[in-house]
């Protein structure tokens, strides 16, 4: 406790009314507003009703997420890298707020950090992951990596590790449909992102049972790829692997458990990227 | 027009065994039963190959276990010599190699002579390349091999789609059990013996012979730590739902209904060349065939016009003879889907057109075919047809035909006509497509990373990008 708190209450103060906190209601975070899940249904996590998302509450994320990706993706890396930049001062602006929910300083410092990490590849990682390529012909070659346009995440509970999943997705230019796992942060989150530019639809954040809506996204003809790195049931990652064969979608599951605390390296980005590769004669 | 008069290339240059083994571990051996394979321009029966049995599966998947170990422990620069060696067999063989595809594919022989033979050297020479230099790669410092690879391939270019597989699996140290396509299994048996004459150890390269069943066997099989298949999209579904949760890496190159766009200001005598290679190259077997032509309003008639002459032009016959453009379509199962779905394109409504064209009596054959006033809900705008079959298509702005092309599951390859730069570039940006040709179009290089976006698959085989596939 700061030194400058005052240890007990002043002696007028007691005759006072005492001061009811406002609490926050914990709603979804879909298309750039705080939506109730459509169900009306809420769950209890350490005292808080919080939203219980449905499965139409995964579709209309699905259908946000489309509508915010090309233009998303079409913005320029310097720009989407700021952005990300940005979501890092905001989480720096609300430290005490996740603190408040548990989260060690050394863990917002790590996110921060990692938001930072990430806000800098957006202009960097088609430089490692591109090439022109020598083709024996008189043709100019050349491979860019592109989004895979909406990314399903299902999240882990941690600060840091859904910014590790977050930010690799969407500093390429995707969007994403994220199952949160850890409710309360994941939402404090969501407030963070809207008030960081990042444009409403490129983020949405549902908070529930994965178990219960990832099956849902796994299925979505309209979810390009699925990031499973906070599936903790071994059945149900491979029951949405399976799920998600039915429209060929990229699927992401790391092996093991990941130490988000680790260089994350190249991966998280790369496996939710295309490779297009454009070719055209040269002559006179 | 002139009349050309025949010029087959001999066929004295490849002898065909009657019967064909297994080879697993570096020995050829029988399995139960066996298949007929038959040259498909005139229904000969080629040669007798082994069928394989599951336990015949699991002996390839031991063999290339026990290869494994030494093989990836070799230096790079040792095993990179292997695949030098390897090329250069198959340089040395390649007149051999181009016959004998011809006859097992019924593709013309320029095209098996002129693509796909120098496709093959050029692709194992590439990788040789790598296999030292991993760790330059891109792919982190100490990238490792994944093992056991299980590698399915098709029958339309049935030693290039080997190339593909072993050549990066090799170089990134794995070891492989192949199974070439059912219809086109001779050209796999041969390299076997390229393997032999290389001194590659026993067990580093396997070949098993068969249909779905012995595929579906090696892919699902528990000591496969990486599968590899090309084919159509239905099958590639089927393999990721066995694969899932099972840890393999797998890589897939499936379907497409590519769109290949003509903008107004297109030169046109080029754009009608790249029209008919896109989609008469290999009879329109190719997976990223331009199978939906796109055409500015504006310049529909002319285009079309100038197209049909062209086509009118094209010879269809002996896949030997050194003249012919169209082969023979490789199987009836497959003429019969081309068929099928020709026929469904009439009935829809649209309207069908073939220049005069004489087809031989015996083998399967399907006279290079155009479909008009086809909208974007025929079957044949919509499927996959693997056969020389174009549906014609119109658009009047850039968006139209962006959002037309986009408008498929698949997502292999498109093409772009025009001569204005910036207009390539912004719609090969909008494009979702993994390749991309803009003014060409079915172009292939071993440096030059294939593969689809969406329902066309995922994983890229070429270029530096290919090596991921096959490591760690």
């Amino acid at each position: 406790m700061p030194k400058s708190a005052p240890t007990k209450a002043p002696k007028a103060a007691a005759a006072a009314p005492v001061r009811l906190s406002v609490r926050k209601t914990y709603k979804l975070y879909v298309g750039g507003t705080f939506p109730r899940s459509e169900s009306g249904r809420t769950y209890l996590v350490d005292g808080d009703n919080v939203a219980l998302a449905s499965r139409k509450d995964a579709r209309d994320a699905v259908v946000a997420a489309r509508k915010a990706q090309p233009k998303w993706a079409g913005a320029t890396a310097y720009n989407r890298g700021q952005v990300v930049y940005r979501i890092a001062e905001m989480v720096e602006a609300r430290r005490a707020e996740f603190a408040a929910l548990g989260v060690p300083a050394a863990e917002v410092d790590a996110a921060i950090d990692r938001l930072i990490w990430y806000a800098g590849w957006s202009d960097k990682i088609a430089q490692l992951a591109g090439n022109a390529n020598p083709v024996a012909g008189p043709f100019f070659n050349i491979s860019s990596p592109e989004p895979t346009g909406v990314v399903g995440v299902v999240a882990p509970a941690s600060l840091l590790g859904l910014v590790s999943v977050v930010a690799p997705a969407i500093v390429t230019g995707n969007t994403v449909v994220v199952l949160a796992a850890g409710p309360q942060v994941a939402i404090t989150l969501a407030e963070v992102l809207a008030t960081s530019d990042v444009p409403g639809g490129v983020v949405n954040i549902l908070t529930g049972h994965a178990a219960e809506t990832a099956p849902w996204l796994a299925s979505h003809d309209d979810v390009n790829a699925l990031d499973l790195t906070g599936v903790t049931d071994p059945e149900l990652a491979a029951e949405l692997e399976r799920t998600a064969s039915g429209t060929l979608k990229r699927v992401l599951r790391p092996r093991g458990k990941v130490d988000f605390t680790a260089d994350p390296g190249l991966r998280p980005m790369t496996a939710l990227l295309e490779t297009k590769t454009v070719w055209h004669p040269k002559g006179y | 027009m002139f009349d050309y008069a025949p010029a087959p290339e001999s066929r004295s240059i490849v002898t065909i065994e009657p019967t064909y083994g297994l080879f697993i571990d570096g020995q050829f051996s029988d399995g139960k039963g066996t298949f007929k394979t038959i040259n498909p321009a005139s229904e000969e029966v080629l040669a007798e190959v082994a069928m394989a049995a599951p336990e015949d599966v699991d002996r390839a998947v031991a063999a290339a276990r026990r290869a494994f170990g030494p093989w990836s422990a070799l230096p790079g620069a040792e095993r990179a010599k292997y695949l030098f060696r390897i090329a250069r067999i198959i340089q040395e063989r390649s007149r051999e190699l181009a016959v004998l595809e011809s006859l097992d594919n019924g593709k013309p022989i320029k095209e098996s002579r002129d693509v796909d033979l120098p496709l093959v050297a050029a692709h194992f020479f590439y990788y040789a390349g790598w296999a030292d230099k991993l760790a330059y790669a891109g792919f982190g410092p100490d990238p490792k091999p994944l093992g056991v690879a299980g590698q399915v391939i098709p029958w339309n270019f049935p030693l290039l789609m080997l190339a593909w597989k072993i050549a990066p699996a090799l170089a990134a140290g794995n070891t492989v059990v192949l199974k070439p396509a059912e219809t086109t299994p001779l050209s796999a048996l041969f390299f076997a013996d390229v393997c032999r004459q290389a001194d590659l150890p026993p067990g580093v390269v396997n070949i098993i012979t068969g249909a779905g069943d012995t595929g579906r066997y090696l892919v699902e099989h528990p000591d496969v730590d990486k599968v590899a298949f090309t084919g159509s999209t239905e099958v590639g579904r089927q393999i990721a739902r066995s694969v899932a949760g099972t840890g393999k890496k797998l890589t897939l190159e499936l379907g497409g209904k590519a769109a290949n766009i003509v903008f107004d200001d297109a030169p046109i005598d080029q754009a009608v060349e790249g029209i008919v290679n896109g989609i008469f190259f290999n009879q329109g077997h190719v997976c990223c065939a331009g199978s939906r032509l796109l055409v500015q309003e504006s310049l529909f008639e002319e285009l079309l016009t100038s197209l049909k002459r062209r086509m009118a032009t094209l010879r269809v016959g002996d896949p030997l003879d050194k003249n012919t453009d169209i082969g023979a379509i490789n199987s009836a199962a497959q003429l019969a889907r081309i068929t099928e779905l020709s026929e469904i394109g009439s009935s829809e409504g649209a309207e069908r057109w073939s220049p005069p064209c004489e087809l031989p009596d015996r083998g399967f054959w399907f006279a290079p075919t155009i479909f008009t006033g086809v909208t974007q809900a025929h079957r044949i705008a919509r499927e996959e047809i693997f056969g020389p079959v174009l549906s014609v298509l119109t658009f009047r702005t850039p968006e139209e035909a962006i959002e037309k092309a986009n408008n498929t599951p698949y997502g292999l390859s498109a093409g772009i006509w025009t001569e204005k730069g910036s207009r390539i570039l912004a719609v090969a940006d909008q494009l979702r497509a993994g390749v991309v040709w803009a003014n060409t179009f079915n172009k292939f290089d071993p440096t030059s990373p294939f593969g689809g976006y969406k329902e066309s698959g995922y994983g890229r085989e070429g270029g530096r990008h290919g090596l991921e596939a096959y490591l760690a």
